[in-house]
């Protein structure tokens, strides 16, 4: 799975992208922030509030309970502020 | 109707051969309507760091674009959003839209700004002189009542399709 991050969300992580490879519980974005918030503190940092991110997957906006599998690829970001 | 245009770039764009490339051998336009959006100096701001995400951001805008042309006669539009440093000033999106009819194009044009700002992935750093620091922008309320007033509101000539 791909992982992308963008703007605050990508500074506090410290990478723009990852591949990781969740457990096969993680089943939907939810269960993907709570499982890449343990992966190291500055995770943690970005997620701590995750009514803040925002997702997508496969380059759609994505609620919390959209599924997530092996092949997606999932990006967090804040709130969109274009225009 | 031609498809219309969606460009993400770091380069100037120029209205007027944006505008002519819109109205080129046609002689069923009445109305093109342009929006374009500017830096501002706000709090002695001195650049704007927009970023996207490349692929998400040019398919979401399409698909607003697409929207507009469900719900307006329109002829043609054009959206071109700039990424990448800022200065104040400087012209960071333009949104055109041509019809047979004013009211259309005016319309179009404006709930295309609307959506944008609140459904295609942009993100906006203010830097500061002086040594202050940056910081992200934050989503603002009244964008989300402006993008959510085009929900229910009646369109002109359009399908009306919400």
């Amino acid at each position: 799975m791909q992982v992308l991050y963008f703007a605050w969300v990508r500074q506090k992580v410290g990478v723009a992208a990852e591949e990781v490879s969740p457990p096969p519980e993680v089943s939907d974005v939810a269960g993907l922030v709570r499982w890449l918030s343990g992966r190291s503190p500055g995770h943690a940092a970005a997620f701590e509030n995750p009514r803040a991110v925002r997702a997508a997957v496969n380059q759609e906006f994505a609620a919390p309970d959209h599924p997530v599998a092996a092949n997606d690829e999932v990006a967090f970001f804040p709130p969109v502020t274009g225009g | 109707m031609t498809a219309p245009t969606v460009r993400v770039q770091e380069a100037p764009f120029d209205l007027s051969a944006e505008s002519a490339a819109l109205t080129a051998g046609r002689k069923d336009v009445g109305a093109v309507a342009s929006f374009v959006g500017l830096c501002r100096a706000d709090d002695g701001l001195s650049a704007l760091v927009l970023e996207h995400y490349p692929g998400m951001t040019e398919r979401a805008i399409a698909a607003i674009a697409a929207e507009a042309c469900a719900r307006w006669p329109l002829t043609g539009c054009t959206v071109v959003h700039r990424v990448g440093r800022l200065r104040p000033g400087d012209p960071i999106v333009l949104v055109l839209t041509a019809s047979p009819h004013r009211a259309a194009a005016l319309e179009s044009c404006a709930f295309l700004i609307d959506w944008l700002k609140t459904g295609a992935p942009f993100w906006k750093r203010e830097e500061f002189g002086g040594g202050r620091g940056e910081r992200w922008v934050e989503a603002k309320a009244e964008d989300d009542a402006a993008a959510a007033r085009w929900a229910t509101a009646r369109t002109a000539g359009g399908s009306g399709a919400a």
